[in-house]
């Protein structure tokens, strides 16, 4: 009890650490999210370097995934889900009226928490996004995206004999790559991955980790996880939030050895959440 | 510790005997239920089956048949005109004269030639007119029987029965016997009914008429209600806000409309398609045009249901890899939902087919004894024809007034039959 009083105590209006670099991919300022009335996600300033692996993390419920989805304008699906502040990508304001959602999409891809495949073939799972938006232009253009894209997500020696199978035959984490391949696909610029690890057995995960640091070194890549291995293992920088507030932002080591914010020492050091 | 858990077993011990007990009283409920509604559905089915079986078999009388220029009044070189004015019932009189000679009087010469149905003319006219080297010959003809002499034949009529109390006189009883003792007369697979439109001579009816009405009026319905429905559903579930009250007030109105008694629907097909707009009456159109109204409630609301089914994660899937919202629906929800959607539709189909009330109102109910040649001939359709047949007094109209709902029933298990298919088809497409 004690020490959840101290909890509150401490000033969480500003975010400790580094939230501003450099050479931002994407560049959030003063963020607010509300559905309805109850707001998700108070005045949240961050940087995301290009290249750059960037995980969140923090207590269920603290408004990662809303923050990670405002990222790519998902959050306008939800009807009830209003967004104030500015996100820019490559200094352009992606909640600009002139701003495509549909285009932004097709540049920042996601990947979500429960592998969702389509109920289509492998193949045409992957073959998709690019039919969309006419990124090639005849079959065996689509055969090689295809059969580069399962490369890179590394499934395709799992599956090339059975490309025309149903992807939702796969396994969880062969579903997962799926996911990836499909969002490589269409060549995005940042891929947002929501706990993509979490409904994955250790092995599954671990090869999804090494894909992503593959990835990194062509897409900038932020990943919401409740593993702070995982941030650890994979993230150059790391977003600390606690209950709608940006904590702590600061470089990955920094943040698993030598927290600014008492929050996230609390977190890390396993004393709540 | 050791003993509070020995006694907890025995508690849960005790409890779940109780809990077996009812749950195998729970199946014996089940399994009663289920068997009272097949026994009243085979009841059902086998009485109807009973009653309509020997409509599919009918009477004929074996006659030959003088072809004689001088009674037909036509010859080999004569006209169509000519031919359409012959008089060919005096051909079938002069032949039932030579086979019972002793006839006399004009009251026992009528009913002699009642035996045959009034068809026979058309019959040898027919013939005739197809070949006019016959005529000259004698030839043999397999008539209908007058729908009296079936009734006898197929035991509905008892001949201990006082002359005056049945419809067959006792001349024909002796004429009947003697045909028979000749296998002049014998029941055949009745092809009239299935040929043949309807007809006031119950021998000359069929359904042809009804089933060619019923198929227009299902494929008007089926081309309207199909899109405008689902479009609809996916528009409603889709694409239109939620929380909203206009929203909110469509989708009761909607389910409003599922539950307004059908005949409603005819009134307003009437005021509207045939008063307002000026579509003929009777015609399978403004049939197919009332039973969309009343088809698509169901179609809208079992397509929303199968939408709401799809997981929320496949939208998101296609959206976040930048499907637009038509997109989105048209390439994964909707196909997902598919199973779902065919089979609401179909059972809205089967009620439409099955539906009486409006089509009443719409004048689907007059005497149509062609074969429609499109959505705009006046028809009728099986449930309609299966009603007018009901009410009409001649005993053979029974025996039609069931083979028609066995008809009727065959569409409905063939269409639930292709909706099993269609689902098992798509649930392995998608
Ligand atoms: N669609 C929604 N409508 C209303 N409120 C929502 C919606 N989605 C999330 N919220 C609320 O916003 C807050 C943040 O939710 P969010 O899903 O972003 O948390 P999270 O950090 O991703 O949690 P978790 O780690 O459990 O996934 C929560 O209080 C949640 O109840
Ligand atoms: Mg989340």
């Amino acid at each position: 009890m004690m020490n959840k009083r101290s909890e509150f105590d401490v000033e969480i209006n500003d975010t400790k650490g580094t939230p501003f670099i450099d050479n931002a991919k994407i560049s959030a300022r003063n963020v607010e999210v509300f559905y309805e009335k109850k707001q998700a996600i108070f005045n949240t300033s961050i940087d995301i370097g290009k290249n750059q692996i960037v995980a969140m993390i923090g207590p269920s419920g603290c408004g990662k995934s809303t923050f990670l989805r405002c990222l790519n304008r998902m959050n306008d699906t939800i009807q009830s889900c209003q967004i104030r502040g500015e996100i820019k990508l490559d200094n352009e304001d992606i909640y600009a009226r002139q701003q495509d959602p549909v285009l932004l999409r097709a540049r920042v891809g996601m990947v979500f928490q429960k592998p969702n495949p389509f109920s289509k073939s492998i193949y045409d799972n992957v073959a998709y996004g690019a039919k969309l938006h006419g990124l090639t232009s005849n079959q065996v253009e689509l055969d090689d995206l295809v059969e580069k894209s399962l490369m890179r997500a590394g499934l395709f020696n799992e599956v090339k004999d059975d490309l025309h199978k149903p992807g939702t035959g796969l396994s969880g984490g062969q579903q997962q790559r799926l996911c990836i391949a499909r969002t490589i696909a269409i060549d995005p610029e940042v891929i947002l991955m929501d706990e993509p690890t979490s409904a994955l057995d250790p092995i599954a995960t671990a090869v999804i980790e090494e894909l992503m640091i593959e990835l990194s070194k062509k897409y900038t890549i932020v990943i919401v996880t409740h593993s702070m291995q995982q941030a650890a293992r994979v993230s150059q920088r790391t977003a600390y939030f606690h209950m709608g507030h940006l904590i702590e932002v600061n470089d990955t080591n920094t943040v698993f050895t030598n927290p600014e914010h008492q929050l996230t020492e609390n977190y890390i050091t396993g004393r709540f959440g | 510790m050791q003993k509070s858990a020995m006694i907890n077993n025995e508690i849960i011990r005790k409890r779940l005997a109780k809990r077996y007990a009812k749950e195998r009283r729970f199946r014996l409920y089940g399994v009663a239920s289920i068997t009272i509604s097949i026994a009243f559905l085979l009841t059902l089915l086998v009485n109807i089956s009973l009653n309509g079986l020997p409509a599919f078999q009918q009477t004929y009388i074996n006659l030959e048949v003088n072809l004689d220029e001088d009674i037909l009044g036509v010859t080999s070189s004569s006209n169509d005109k000519e031919f359409l004015q012959g008089n060919y019932s005096k051909a079938i009189k002069s032949s039932l004269k030579t086979l019972f000679p002793n006839v006399k009087g004009r009251k026992n010469n009528k009913a002699l030639k009642q035996l045959v149905s009034s068809s026979a003319t058309y019959q040898i006219r027919d013939f005739v007119m197809d070949n006019p080297n016959m005529i000259g010959t004698t030839q043999s003809f397999w008539f209908l029987a007058k729908d009296d002499i079936d009734v006898f034949i197929k035991g509905g009529i008892d001949r201990s029965l006082p002359e005056t109390d049945r419809r067959i006189k006792d001349l024909q009883l002796i004429w009947i016997d003697q045909l028979l003792f000749d296998q002049r007369l014998e029941k055949r697979f009745n092809f009239t009914f299935f040929t043949q439109s309807d007809s006031r001579e119950p021998e000359q009816a069929g359904i042809k008429g009804a089933v060619v009405g019923s198929l227009l009026v299902m494929l008007v319905t089926m081309l309207l209600s199909f899109p405008i429905g689902v479009l609809a559903a996916v528009y409603l579930e889709e694409f239109a806000p939620q929380n909203n009250k206009w929203v909110d007030m469509i989708e009761i109105n909607i389910n409003n409309l599922a539950a307004v008694p059908s005949i409603v629907f005819g009134l307003l097909g009437l005021a509207v398609f045939i008063g307002l707009f000026g579509v003929p009456r009777s015609v399978p159109l403004v049939g197919g045009l009332v039973l969309t109204l009343m088809t698509l409630p169901t179609i809208i609301i079992t397509t929303r249901a199968a939408l709401k089914a799809v997981p929320y994660s496949i939208r998101e899937a296609a959206l976040a890899l930048g499907a637009s919202r038509v997109q989105m629906a048209f390439h994964h929800v909707v196909p997902a939902a598919m199973p779902g959607i065919l089979t609401g539709t179909i059972i809205g189909m089967a009620q439409a087919l099955g539906e009486t009330a409006p089509l009443l109102m719409i004048g689907m109910v007059a005497f149509v004894a062609n074969v429609p040649q499109g959505i705009a001939d006046p028809s009728t359709v099986l449930p309609v024809q299966i009603y007018l047949w009901s009410d009409s007094p001649e005993r053979a109209f029974i025996e039609r007034t069931y083979a028609a709902i066995m008809v009727l029933i065959g569409f409905l298990v063939m269409m639930n039959f292709i909706a099993v298919i269609m689902r098992r088809i798509f649930e392995k497409k998608f």
